[in-house]
């Protein structure tokens, strides 16, 4: 059975429930600015951005087969294009860095689009690797990327160096986003807007072409896909995915600096749409929330949380316990729930499961020798 | 002249020191074409134990007690989670050791706090004199103890039972188990040497003048995963050639950082990424990596 005839079947059967969950949490998600904190607004913020990023990410793992560990270099492409573009037109602005002066709706599209342009550059080296040597090589974009923002002077109008750069604020059509409120309103937009295009294209003719590159470039290829502009499409989206969240990451920071992008925040990303089952964009929010959430909400009620420690005293600081425990759920996930919590889901929908209807899934299914025991 | 004589000997034992960690790494793949991401944790887990026992102990038992620390905390990772993944696929298992090298970073970097431990290595700050110029001694230690390792390692490879087997396993997997090859020991003896050479070089690598076992060391340990990938994965002879070529790249573009000004002050953080961007996109597999073949 095909996977398009299970999943209409899926709808059919649930859909009331469906219908009725996705109100419950639209009227949530718009309700929360009026009662939530300054802190869960901006842990919420944090977390549209991380999902909207994880999105474009399980797209590049989880449907076009290519892995990734630089994820966090195209957001800061996307941070950075967004800040230098809608900065304030002097030479430096407060907090360091110049600016173009553009509209910043303007300029987030252009931020944006400068970010998949980066990955359509980088994917004549991807197209030309596979695999693991592929993960390593966009671990590499990510070192390149630090020293880039760090170190080289003739970007520092851009980057504002080691001590990063100011955001300037969003405005539309003189509307202004200048309170966390508003921007949580902003971010839920983009959220699901990213959330609707990523099923689309999942279910398009470029989705399935991926999907069809990820379980074998050769049978794809003899089928008449173009192998190398398919994986170089999935790069582009999953870059595109990659800046919006920058821009929206740098909107909430509303200061930016390098070490914000760094390996570990890649790692982030990665068990992201780990944890929440490659390939399924609303395991990805899932998994957005929880690896964001955690550290955040962990550092916030250390007081209340018995195990958790200031940092430096030796006990366990909120950061490394939100860490350790998003190891062990990175590790535990795919020892025992290779398809994530999204894979849960569908694993009790259609019980007896047949191995070809499993779906979204694979990473290194083509390898074909298995592990030895 | 002997500046660059001087860069050129630093660079080759330097050198050595990522071919271990890289050699490390290569076995793993080749044992069971799993990408081993804690890679660069273990080392600084042996050579943290190191730097924490050495005191009592005396540098040589610490080092017996890192290399049995990490040696041990390879096999569990073997045993106790690749070995029972639902789906052990090579690509799923090595996304796991990326989950335990969160685990596993995390938990060191909270052990070492913000402090630098040193490693209390008998050869401390000494330098020998080269012409006019001087060669810190761990460098020449670093070299010499690679050197060995390294070859023991190739003649054990060569000659042993288990390098045997290890090659035949690596070579067709089904094949070897039906020859009678005990799949399951391999893989397990495989990850056990590699956190023996994983401790050794993390020691050398990070003895003066390495900086000590620091929050920061992970990050500088994980520059030797360019040179598995630039010799070729499953290349044992290549992993020390990545690893010599990318000593001298990040020993060069430091000594020279003045010259190369126009890229960026340090720059040789990043070089080793930089070589294997463009190595591989002259060559996919690495220099020495077996292309990789596809049947449909």
């Amino acid at each position: 059975m095909s996977e398009a005839a299970v999943s209409s079947k899926r709808d059919r059967r649930s859909r009331p429930l469906a219908l009725l969950m996705l109100v419950l949490a639209g009227v949530v998600a718009l309700g929360i600015p009026a009662v939530a904190s300054a802190f869960w607004l901006q842990t919420g913020l944090f977390t549209m951005a991380a999902a909207v990023g994880a999105i474009g990410l399980t797209l590049l793992i989880g449907v076009a087969g290519q892995l990734s560990l630089g994820h966090a270099f195209f957001v800061a492409v996307g941070a950075y294009a967004y800040s230098y573009l809608a900065g304030e037109a002097t030479s430096f602005g407060v907090g360091g860095g110049a600016g173009l002066g553009w509209p910043p709706l303007v300029a987030m599209v252009g931020g944006t689009a400068i970010a998949g342009l980066a990955g359509t550059i980088f994917s004549p080296i991807a197209g030309r690797l596979r695999g693991i040597y592929l993960g390593i090589a966009t671990l590499g974009l990510v070192f390149i990327g630090q020293h880039l923002l760090k170190n080289v002077k003739p970007l520092a109008p851009v980057s504002g160096g080691f001590n990063g750069r100011a955001v300037a604020e969003l405005e539309i059509l003189g509307f202004q986003f200048n309170s966390l409120h508003r921007l949580w309103y902003f971010g839920l937009l983009v959220l699901v807007v990213a959330y609707w295009y990523a099923n689309n294209l999942k279910r398009s003719r470029p989705g399935r072409t991926m999907e069809a590159v990820r379980d074998s470039e050769i049978v794809a290829g003899v089928m008449g896909v173009r192998v190398g502009m398919a994986k170089a499409k999935a790069f582009t989206a999953s870059s595109v995915f990659a800046g919006l969240a920058g821009a929206i990451l740098a909107l909430t920071f509303r200061h930016i600096v390098p070490e914000a992008f760094g390996f570990l925040y890649s790692l982030d990303f990665l068990a992201m749409v780990v944890i929440g089952g490659l390939g399924s964009a609303g395991g990805a929010v899932l998994g957005a929330a929880f690896v964001t959430v955690l550290p955040l909400a962990l550092n916030q009620y250390a007081d209340a949380i018995p195990l958790i420690a200031p940092i430096g005293s030796g006990g366990f600081d909120a950061a490394t316990a939100a860490r350790v425990l998003y190891g062990v759920a990175v590790v535990l996930a795919l020892m025992y729930l290779p398809d994530g919590l999204a894979g849960l889901r569908r694993h009790r929908r259609n019980r007896p499961t047949d191995e070809s209807e499993r779906g979204d899934q694979t990473l290194g299914q083509r390898a074909k020798a298995g592990y030895p025991g | 002249m002997s500046y660059f004589l001087s860069l050129l000997v630093s660079g080759i034992s330097i050198g050595f020191v990522y071919g271990l960690i890289a050699l490390g790494f290569v076995i793993i793949f080749k044992a069971t074409k799993v990408v081993n991401f804690t890679h660069a944790a273990i080392a600084l887990l042996g050579a943290y134990v190191v730097a924490r026992t050495h005191e009592s102990l005396g540098f040589w038992l610490a080092l017996l007690v890192g290399i049995a620390v990490a040696v041990l905390v390879n096999v569990l990772i073997d045993v106790l989670v690749l070995g029972n993944a639902r789906r052990p696929d090579p690509g799923t298992l090595s996304i796991i050791t990326i989950g335990l090298d969160i685990l596993l970073g995390a938990e060191l970097r909270r052990q070492i706090g913000f402090r630098t431990y040193g490693l209390g290595d008998p050869w401390g700050t000494e330098v020998i004199r080269v012409g006019d110029s001087f060669i810190p001694q761990t460098r020449i230690a670093a070299a010499v103890v690679a050197v060995i390792v390294i070859g023991l390692f190739a003649l054990i490879f060569r000659f042993s039972n288990w390098g045997v087997a290890m090659r035949a396993a690596s070579e067709d997997p089904e094949a070897a188990a039906l020859m009678g090859v005990r799949l399951r020991r391999v893989s397990i003896a495989a990850w056990g040497v590699a956190g023996a050479l994983a401790t050794i070089a993390g020691v050398f690598f990070l003895t003066f003048p390495g900086g000590g076992v620091s929050n920061l060391a992970e990050l500088a340990i994980l520059g030797a995963f360019p040179a598995a990938i630039i010799g070729g994965l499953d290349s044992t002879g290549g992993a020390v050639a990545g690893g010599l070529l990318v000593g001298l790249t990040v020993t060069f573009a430091a000594g020279y950082q003045n010259e190369i000004a126009f890229l960026g002050r340090g720059v040789h953080e990043a070089a080793p990424f930089i070589l294997m961007f463009i190595v591989l996109l002259v060559r996919p597999t690495g220099l020495f990596g077996t292309k990789e073949l596809h049947r449909v």
